[in-house]
């Protein structure tokens, strides 16, 4: 049986949703001419600041357009749904963002991402534009510690993309923005679960199977199989697990600061995110680890899964200065 | 056989019909193991050359442009996974016949080994990894061999087809270590992988076009 959706045409339906999003935020997003797949912040890029261009896969909004803005992104590069852009709407976002110091390249890091970006990036390396890459992965779920560099990038990115995004526009030089951007990726932890499958506009068949009464440990904001299916738990006992996962890791000392993201896969409603963020809470406090900001909502979503992540930041003074920096995106505004 | 521009608009747009009658089953395989869009973006991509080189002057044009527009077409469609590695293998294939205004035997295996080259170079991944190299790699060398060996063009492709056929299965026994599959270790296990089995139905769709 096809999934229910609200669409015109599956082949056309990341098309149809840039044209809405440009309508509904033509203050701070544009298409670069002749290339609709590249988004522009209107505010932001300019000369002398490092240009940050992020990317991926459509399906996971509000990520990545949705962090376009002054203050975050300059500039978002959208593929199909779950598949990575191809390198031309990724160079035409370097172009036009470049301000002449440079341009940093982030997104998760998966296999199509890393060869569509990398080929972009030798393109505009043929345009004098220098670019570096900085890949995230802050789901700990992934692969085992000692290789995080095998890691999925997932709803963290919420805070990598904030925390470089903020550090070019204080106008830092490349090499410190990188620096920042690699620093907040490996103060960044998330652990997600997801109860439900999605679907892809172009198929409408749900991407796995569940039992009703399972969750799927780890699953990746693609539907992805995770490390491992469980029963359905409470809030309280899939809190704990994320977060015994994310403490052991992370290694929370009393009098430690973070700021926590909670987020839904898609369907979870906020009632169960702010029942997992009371978890959260009463967790950290009982360590003696104070929360300066908290996020809850759909920040990193898989279509319509349901499901939900936690993700904590591990805080010191420059990742916090990098966080409260003002920003103003089309769906995210802090400061 | 000599295979001129007319040959190889032919054969992509016999990828094209294998690969969207073979979709629905690509997407399944994937959705086991991956995020069910393999089928759709291998779809997208050869419907996208077929396209292109539909606007194409054929009497004009080389092979070498032809597969440089076929490479072209694909990864702006598609990006993703797949777009960067067949977008390579055609690449690669317009430099290996750089120059020839139609293709000899030997020529046209040296463009399929040119193909499993770039892929393999673009992925970085080598066989037994569960990824399309295990069915591209045994496929070339087996044409190859094939070729060496005195046979026909269609021959060696029979030859190639049936390599990639078993490196296909052979798949099911290996556990992922390229690709979002990789995270899922033992998980990967007895399932084929979706890359390796649209590399049959391409290689299989060449050879039935130019056999």
């Amino acid at each position: 049986m096809q999934t229910k959706k609200i669409i015109n045409d599956g082949n056309r339906a990341v098309d149809e949703m840039l044209e809405g999003i440009l309508a509904a935020h033509p203050r701070h997003l544009a298409s670069v001419d002749g290339s609709p797949r590249s988004i522009i912040a209107r505010d932001g890029p300019r000369p002398g600041k490092v240009g940050l261009v992020i990317g991926g896969g459509s399906g996971h909004e509000p990520t990545f357009l949705g962090f376009v803005g002054k203050g975050l992104a300059d500039a978002a590069a959208i593929g199909n749904v779950f598949a990575s852009p191809p390198p031309d709407p990724i160079l035409e976002c370097a172009k036009a963002v470049s301000g002449g110091t440079g341009v940093l390249f982030m997104y998760g890091n998966y296999a199509g991402d890393v060869m569509n970006f990398d080929m972009a990036a030798e393109m505009a390396g043929m345009d004098d534009i220098d670019v570096r890459t900085v890949l995230t992965t802050d789901d700990v779920a992934s692969a085992p510690r000692d290789q995080r560099h095998k890691r999925r990038g997932v709803a963290g990115n919420f805070f990598i993309f904030k925390a470089a995004g903020a550090a070019c526009d204080r106008m830092l030089s490349l090499d410190e923005v990188e620096r920042i951007a690699r620093k907040a990726n490996d103060h960044t932890f998330t652990m997600g679960v997801a109860l439900s499958p999605c679907s892809l506009p172009q198929t409408r068949r749900p991407n796995f199977e569940i039992g009703a009464d399972e969750m799927e440990i780890g699953m990746g904001i693609h539907g992805e199989p995770g490390i491992a299916r469980g029963k359905l738990g409470t809030a309280d006992e899939i809190t704990d697990e994320m977060l015994d996962k994310i403490f052991a890791e992370m290694a929370p000392k009393r009098g430690d600061k973070v700021a926590v993201l909670v987020n839904s896969l898609g369907s979870t409603p906020l009632m169960e995110l702010y029942i997992m963020n009371r978890r959260v809470k009463q967790r950290l406090d009982a360590i003696g680890v104070s929360i300066h900001a908290t996020w809850v909502g759909n920040y990193c979503t898989s279509l319509e899964m349901a499901g939900a992540s936690v993700t904590l930041f591990h805080l010191d003074e420059e990742l916090q200065a990098v966080l409260d920096h003002p920003c103003d995106c089309a769906m995210f505004r802090a400061g | 056989m000599t295979i001129g521009a007319s040959d190889l608009k032919r054969m992509f747009d016999a990828i094209a019909v294998a690969i969207e009658a073979d979709r629905d089953r690509l997407c399944q395989l994937d959705g086991v193991i991956g995020d069910a869009d393999h089928g759709i973006a291998m779809a997208l991509g050869f419907n996208a050359v077929r396209d292109a080189l539909a606007s194409l002057d054929l009497a004009a044009t080389e092979p070498t442009a032809l597969l440089n527009t076929a490479a072209k077409s694909f990864l702006n469609a598609v990006g993703a996974s797949c777009g960067p590695l067949y977008a390579t293998a055609f690449m690669r294939a317009a430099v290996a016949v750089k120059g020839k205004a139609t293709l000899a035997d030997a020529e046209f295996i040296a463009l399929l080994q040119a193909m499993a080259q770039g892929i393999k170079d673009r992925g970085k991944a080598e066989i037994g990894e569960k990824t399309m190299v295990d069915a591209w790699q045994p496929a070339a060398e087996a044409a190859g061999a094939s070729n060496a060996g005195g046979k026909s063009l269609a021959d060696s492709l029979q030859a190639a087809l049936a390599a990639a056929e078993r490196g296909a299965e052979s798949t099911k026994d290996m556990i992922a270590a390229k690709g979002r599959s990789s995270r899922l270790g033992e998980r990967s296990l007895g399932h084929m992988d979706p890359g390796a089995a649209s590399a049959v139905t391409v290689i299989g769709a060449m050879t039935r076009s130019l056999a």
